[in-house]
């Protein structure tokens, strides 16, 4: 620039750049002061950022940069001071039984506050924030279970799921009576009416509820028991409850007779560890259906 | 003549500017990306991944498909919140057979990466058919026609081709098979589904759909969620080792 002669335009009485278009000078305004001192400062703090931080890509490596920043080592510090500080509390949860920490008020209120937060990320997409379940999905909130809901039940059942992918999984599957043509159709009406007469429910107009009678003793007594009441042992659920998990209706059982739907719960073990299973079982146990 | 001088054709010519433009650029380009390809210590040494299987990929493709990627992630952060809720944060190694890749910013939804094995395959039915029927606050649209939609087998030979094509290492008979691996994943009980065991190993093989009958995109879908994130063995990944 230092080859243009100075060029004061009259008018503005600022100086020109030189520049000519169609006979259209250009004031030369210089940048604002604190503009251009902000900018150097970003290049000099790109220098200072370069020495302290990772950086340059060199041929075998990469620049450490005088503070050896890494963030996944300051992820992984930070969640296992979070751990530490839960692990005092937490190994007693380990050791304590299930009964103990439901009987001492320091580690039930830890339990339930760990039990809280995992039951909303994790249980709470299939049994509802509130534990009410959905259909197919247990109520987790009323005192009908299908494999128990005593402490030692509960937590079992969390740990290894129903018909999950573990080889200590929970498992019962009822045979398709009518897919798998077992019973006759009119076989599978008559027990459905007669399990719906059991169950309080209104039943189909002249069905043989006696032939049905006979067909559960013969075919269904021996999971779901005599009485109807099923068995927590091989979690075969009582028919007598007030809610059914596939709906219930007698058109309801007989879709179900006809070919069962079987839910799946994972096994919640390996992904969330001893200590917060043993929380969710005490959190689950406290929602009012414990047992 | 001074440099000022010279610098004047840059301005006086778009067509050099833009050129050198372009130079600049790529360099700046070139710096980023290349080390990437050649730093060992970006390249994390992992156990357990291995490729899609016809019917993932099928399911990733609808994934792609129907745009999840605008409303979930697939990647944890490394931050202790992300590693409370979602478990050990993303590897770039475990994104190696996606192309292109899920990872993705924006969170409308949870993030997806670990979600396999998380819920059952019948709540993933459930809830891509209509979400508000297990999350009553959901604002997930359904996805009920993945029910209806049966599965065309007819591209997926080539898809496992211009895979392997990009450097996956599908075997020529997985390629060969593709067609017959693609429905025999979803079929247990089927002949073809031994075979398939044989080429994929260590692989879910379930009636993802719960309909026995068809094949269908839910069934490619659940399967594709339900291995996400489930590959890379854990306990033998060195966190010291792979630190940066």
């Amino acid at each position: 620039m230092a080859e243009h002669k100075k060029e004061i335009d009259q008018v503005t009485g600022v100086e020109t750049t030189g520049h000519e278009w169609d006979g259209l000078k250009e004031l030369n305004h210089p940048l604002p002061k604190w503009w251009l001192y902000m900018f150097y400062g970003t290049i000099v703090w790109s220098v200072i950022y370069w020495i302290l931080m990772p950086s340059w890509p060199l041929v075998n490596g990469y620049t450490k940069g005088l503070l050896n920043y890494s963030q996944r080592a300051v992820a992984t510090e930070n969640f296992d001071v979070a751990a530490a500080e839960r692990a005092e509390t937490g190994k007693m949860l380990l050791e304590a039984s299930l009964e103990e920490i439901r009987d001492t008020p320091a580690l039930l209120e830890f339990a339930m506050a760990q039990g809280e937060v995992a039951f909303g990320d994790n249980c709470a997409p299939c049994h509802g924030t509130g534990a009410t379940g959905f259909e197919g999905y247990p109520n987790l909130q009323d005192d009908s279970w299908i494999w128990g809901g005593d402490l030692d039940t509960l937590s079992t059942t969390i740990s290894y799921g129903v018909r999950a992918e573990h080889d200590e999984t929970r498992y019962a599957e009822m045979p398709a009576f009518g897919r798998d043509e077992l019973l006759e159709k009119e076989e599978i009406i008559q027990v459905a009416n007669y399990v719906g007469s059991v169950a309080g429910l209104p039943t189909q107009e002249g069905v043989d509820l006696e032939a049905g009678k006979v067909i559960y003793e013969e075919n269904c007594a021996a999971c779901h028991m005599e009485n109807a009441k099923g068995d927590l042992e091989t979690g075969s659920p009582n028919l007598t409850a007030p809610t059914y998990l596939y709906g219930k209706s007698v058109e309801d059982i007989i879709a179900q007779v006809n070919a069962p739907r079987h839910g799946v719960m994972p096994a919640w073990i390996d992904r969330l560890g001893e200590t917060t299973v043993k929380s969710l079982a005490v959190y689950v146990h406290s929602l009012g259906g414990g047992q | 003549m001074s440099a000022w001088k010279k610098h004047q054709i840059f301005e006086k010519n778009s067509l050099i500017l833009i050129v050198g433009i372009v130079i600049m650029i790529s360099i700046g380009g070139l710096v980023e990306i290349v080390p990437l390809f050649y730093l060992k210590s970006t390249i994390e040494k992992t156990e357990g991944m291995r490729p899609y299987t016809p019917l993932e990929l099928v399911g990733r493709n609808i994934y792609v498909r129907e745009g999840c990627y605008a409303c979930h992630s697939q990647q944890i952060r490394p931050m202790r919140d992300e590693l409370e809720r979602y478990g050990n944060y993303s590897l770039a190694a475990e994104s190696m057979y996606d192309r292109p890749f899920q990872w993705g910013s924006k969170r409308t939804g949870p993030d997806l990466a670990r979600v396999g094995g998380k819920y059952s395959d019948e709540w993933q039915r459930d809830h891509l058919i209509n979400p508000r029927s297990v999350s009553p606050t959901s604002v997930m649209p359904g996805y009920p026609f993945l029910m209806d939609a049966k599965l065309s087998t007819i591209e997926i030979e080539n898809h496992l081709k211009v895979n392997a094509l990009y450097g996956v290492p599908y075997s020529e008979e997985q390629i060969a098979n593709a067609k017959v691996d693609l429905l025999a994943q979803a079929e247990p009980d089927s002949d073809a589904a031994e075979g398939f065991e044989e080429r994929y190993p260590d692989v879910l093989i379930r009636d993802f759909d719960g309909n026995a009958k068809d094949v269908t995109e839910m069934d490619a879908l659940v399967a594709y969620l339900q291995m996400l994130g489930t590959l890379v063995d854990f306990s033998l990944y060195d966190e010291k080792a792979n630190l940066r």
